[in-house]
């Protein structure tokens, strides 16, 4: 196998454990998020504004995990740094 | 109509225009059109205020906007609300414009591009500490990053560049990602499902925008209140 499909293989592996692993943790903690932040709505509805506004704001917190492994995936798959080398090298 | 394929992470790679130095690509026309229907808008409408009982219903509009804006800073702030209003409700409004211009064919949203986000976040990244100094002084606001002991300065100063990374990141990743997934999605399942998923885009965008509000309008919060709660809880142990 030359270089240059190991380049793409590994690639386009590495981008789908990447999603498949970056999202389990954060899907895991969102839902812990909105589980506490349901019980604290059914307990105090009076609060309501302002728990939606926290659940907002940590929900923005964990979910910027799983978007940071989504870009680094994309970049894996679409903009892939290591491409250019791998093409200079076959081309050179 | 298609202006970016689906293998070009960023509109910045669609180059429209190019002369000597300057290049047009697809983000600053885009950019330029979302300010001029802000800015053109907001001119028209407000060039027939009313005071009366009978008001147009564009002034409605702006009117509920503003007032949602300036209550969701008033929440937050709790004082100064005039000062923090003008920043907090131009991230909101640019934004949302951005974000929710979408649904238009051949329309790219400028935030899908990371030196649009990038460039909004090193304006919070900036106005954080222009208000923190003009709140509480250069001393007190320094002060602050060695809080609780000297030996957390270096994490404060982690933090501070972390959350301008995030903030940018956030709304880059998500705001590219959905096109990404409607592109792809136009191929595997044509014609219905991806006008389910762009409704549902209009919704990941506002709450974006929301976020992207919020969360500046925390961050200076932060450090213009961070002190006062600091003295309020000694006054307390003292008393």
């Amino acid at each position: 196998m030359d270089s240059m499909s190991i380049v793409a293989m590994a690639s386009i592996i590495a981008a789908g454990f990447c999603m498949g692993i970056g999202a389990l943790g954060p899907g895991l903690g969102q839902g812990r998020a909105v589980q506490g932040a349901l019980h604290s709505i059914a307990q105090q509805p009076d609060e309501r504004n302002s728990l939606t506004r926290t659940l907002f704001v940590g929900l923005a917190m964990i979910e910027s995990i799983a978007i940071y492994c989504f870009v680094i995936s994309m970049i894996l798959v679409f903009a892939n740094p290591f491409w250019g080398y791998v093409i200079k090298k076959a081309g050179g | 109509m298609e202006i970016i394929r689906i293998d070009q992470i960023s509109p910045d790679l669609v180059i429209l225009l190019q002369w000597g130095y300057i290049t047009i690509n697809a983000t600053l026309v885009y950019t330029w059109l979302v300010m001029g229907i802000l800015v053109f808008g907001s001119m028209l409408i407000t060039r027939t205020l009313s005071t009366g009982i009978t008001v147009s219903r564009w002034q409605n509009l702006l009117e509920v906007v503003v007032s949602g804006i300036r209550s969701e800073v008033r929440d937050i702030a709790h004082e100064d609300v005039d000062k923090y209003f003008p920043l907090i409700g131009t991230f909101f409004l640019f934004i949302l414009l951005c974000n929710l211009l979408t649904f238009i064919p051949g329309y790219v949203a400028p935030t899908s591009s990371l030196t649009t986000t990038a460039a909004l976040a090193v304006i919070v990244f900036f106005a954080v500490p222009y208000y923190g100094i003009s709140k509480q002084g250069l001393g007190e606001y320094l002060k602050e990053y060695f809080r609780p002991i000297f030996i957390f300065f270096p994490f404060h100063v982690m933090g501070e560049f972390s959350r301008t990374l995030a903030l940018a990141v956030r709304l880059f990743g998500n705001i590219m990602s959905h096109e990404k997934i409607i592109g792809i999605l136009l191929v595997v399942t044509p014609l219905f499902f991806p006008v389910v998923m762009q409704a549902l885009g209009l919704l990941i965008g506002l709450i974006q925008a929301y976020i992207f509000a919020i969360l500046a309008m925390v961050y200076i919060a932060s450090a213009t209140q961070a002190h006062e709660a600091a003295e309020h809880k000694t006054a307390e142990k003292k008393a």
